[in-house]
């Protein structure tokens, strides 16, 4: 692989409320994974992951940012928003649970499966979040 | 089977241009879920889904469907074709129902999933 020692890092905003954008920065982490020679099994899992958190973070929390941290061992893909938090953690995980408004299930979004599917394409995920003030999801694929 | 074949065998009309007619299909998968195709569909499927917003282009790109099939002759947006042109995936519309598409290509791609 095209990695030596160094990190490769990019920063991302992530729009509130505009779903043609929304998927921007997955996708271009995806190029960039490609680029580098990341096995194309490993490139999909990441952007699968990080393009549900990505549009989680425009459904749920009116945009956010996206990290993403490249190093030999792993990608780290980090997504901040100032939303309204999971009050629920636990109960937000398990599939089938949305709480998404009627106008973004008509999109087909809202099956409650985009944490689930994160956490099946992810090595980890760790979420840290409080009501009122926003949300961390964490994501780490292993190289 | 090639993505004109399946064209040709539905009935389908190819909207995007033909620089991104070469992936094989190998399957079919019908969901307008977003988040569980992206869960259950397989590379190379032809995905059938009613959505024709922008998104479908990023779903079919990150789960690497062969193309996307709109079936019962609903309007696909200008921009979601846009887009697929620009991103290389093919997006097909047919006047069948995604069960009647479903039944003639499996004349031709076994269930051995
Ligand atoms: N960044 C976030 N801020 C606030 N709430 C969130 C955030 N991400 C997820 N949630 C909450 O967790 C629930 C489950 O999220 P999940 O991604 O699994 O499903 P969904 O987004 O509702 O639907 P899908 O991802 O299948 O389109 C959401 O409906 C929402 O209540
Ligand atoms: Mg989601």
């Amino acid at each position: 692989m095209g990695l030596s020692n160094s990190i490769i890092r990019q920063n991302y905003i992530i729009p509130a409320d505009d779903f043609s954008l929304a998927g921007e920065a997955s996708s271009s982490v995806k190029k960039m994974l490609n680029q580098l020679g990341v096995p194309p099994k490993t490139v999909k899992r990441v952007s699968i992951a990080m393009y549900e958190a990505e549009i989680n973070a425009v459904i749920h929390a009116g945009g956010g940012t996206a990290d993403v941290a490249i190093d030999k061992e792993k990608v780290l893909i980090t997504i901040n928003d100032e939303g309204p938090g999971i009050p629920d953690v636990e109960l937000a995980m398990k599939e089938g649970f949305s709480t998404a408004p009627d106008s973004v299930r008509e999109m087909g979004f809202g099956a409650g499966m985009g944490l689930p599917n994160i956490k099946r394409y992810a090595d980890k995920l760790d979420i840290k979040t409080e009501v009122g003030k926003g949300t961390r999801v964490q994501i780490t694929v292993l190289l | 089977m090639k993505i004109d074949q399946l064209a040709d065998l539905i009935q389908a009309k190819i909207l995007t241009d033909n620089k991104s007619l070469d992936n094989e299909i190998s399957g079919a998968y019908i969901c307008d879920l977003l988040s569980w195709v992206m869960s259950h569909a397989n590379k190379g499927d032809v995905w059938i889904t009613v959505h024709t917003h922008l998104n479908i282009v990023a779903v079919a790109l990150l789960v690497e469907v062969a193309c996307i099939l709109v079936p019962e002759g609903i309007q696909v947006e200008e921009a979601t074709i846009k887009k697929a042109n620009e991103e290389g995936i093919a997006i097909l519309s047919s006047n069948k129902t995604a069960y009647q598409i479903a039944v003639e290509i499996s004349k031709f791609i076994p269930l051995v999933k």
